[in-house]
């Protein structure tokens, strides 16, 4: 069986020679950064806030916040992770002002055994995006992630879908690499669980094949 | 190998970051173990679904909208030093 291949996003030299020019007053260079990575910002704000609005908000904190602070940009990260830290601070308080009543912290483990004890246990049809529209499927996976708690969907995207490493991810969420592998685990074996009620193979596919 | 054993593996073994004899483990478990077969591979295209089918893509008019709204910005911003 194949291993996961992560998404390259960037090039990190590139970055740092557009960061540098950006310092030095280069307003296009700041702009090339932003044509880069807003779709990544914007993603991650929206499976972080679960808003629209307060998704554009954050992008647009975000970058201004990464523009007012690029002196203080070290290159000891990849540009890229350094933002995301950013941009994840700024989702993250505005998902608190969202939900004032409730603490609402990546920090948070959330104590469940879901998905541990595995109870799906069909295989998927061959192609589950063949089952539903693209815009059924886009819901589907939309729901189900939302029904995660948000410190293990923040690591699941910024990890799988971000394609950023594990040291990467613990250093733009401030947690360390156990917690990230942990939850990790954790996020993939529960979405596992929930998307399986999906896709899994109904009983006479298999008889279909035969 | 038991199955908690495997679980608690999954990850490195999908991302392709375990030493080799750890992983002929894992793999001499899954040509027996049905579940835990079922498991891997579903989880492996739960994780190639998400990638391969972004939610939350940002609709290119208001794509624009933000970045001129994000450079008018910067532009009357001075970068803190």
């Amino acid at each position: 069986m194949g291993t996961i291949q992560t998404n390259v996003t960037g090039d990190t030299g590139e970055d740092l020679a557009l960061v540098q020019a950006a310092r030095e007053g280069d307003i296009g260079a700041f702009e090339q950064l932003l044509k880069r990575y807003d779709r990544n910002v914007f993603r991650i704000a929206n499976h972080i806030t679960q808003n629209r609005e307060d998704a554009e908000d954050v992008v647009q904190d975000a970058f201004l916040k990464a523009y007012q602070k690029l002196d203080q940009f070290q290159g000891n990260s990849k540009f890229y992770t350094w933002l995301v830290r950013i941009a994840v601070n700024e989702a993250l308080m505005k998902l608190r002002k969202r939900k004032a009543s409730k603490t609402v912290s990546i920090d948070e483990d959330v104590e469940t055994d879901e998905g541990f004890v595995p109870r799906e246990v069909t295989d998927w049809s061959p192609n589950p995006e063949q089952l539903y529209k693209q815009a059924e499927l886009g819901d589907i996976l939309e729901k189900t992630i939302q029904g995660l708690p948000a410190g293990f969907r923040t690591v699941f995207v910024l990890r799988d879908v971000e394609g950023l490493s594990t040291e990467e991810t613990a250093d733009a969420l401030g947690l360390s690499i156990p917690a990230v592998k942990s939850r990790l685990l954790r996020a993939r074996l529960q979405l596992r669980e929930r998307l399986s009620r999906y896709f899994k193979k109904k009983k006479n596919d298999g008889d279909k094949t035969q | 190998m038991k199955c908690s054993k495997f679980l608690a593996e999954l990850n490195d073994f999908l991302d392709g970051s375990l030493d080799a004899s750890l992983k002929s483990e894992l793999e001499e478990h899954l040509t027996w173990c049905h579940n835990c077969h079922v498991v891997c591979n579903t989880t492996k295209k739960t994780i190639e679904i998400y990638r391969e089918n972004q939610v939350y893509e940002l609709p290119d008019a208001l794509r624009m909208k933000l970045q001129t709204a994000i450079i008018s910005k910067c532009k009357s911003s001075k970068p803190k030093h």
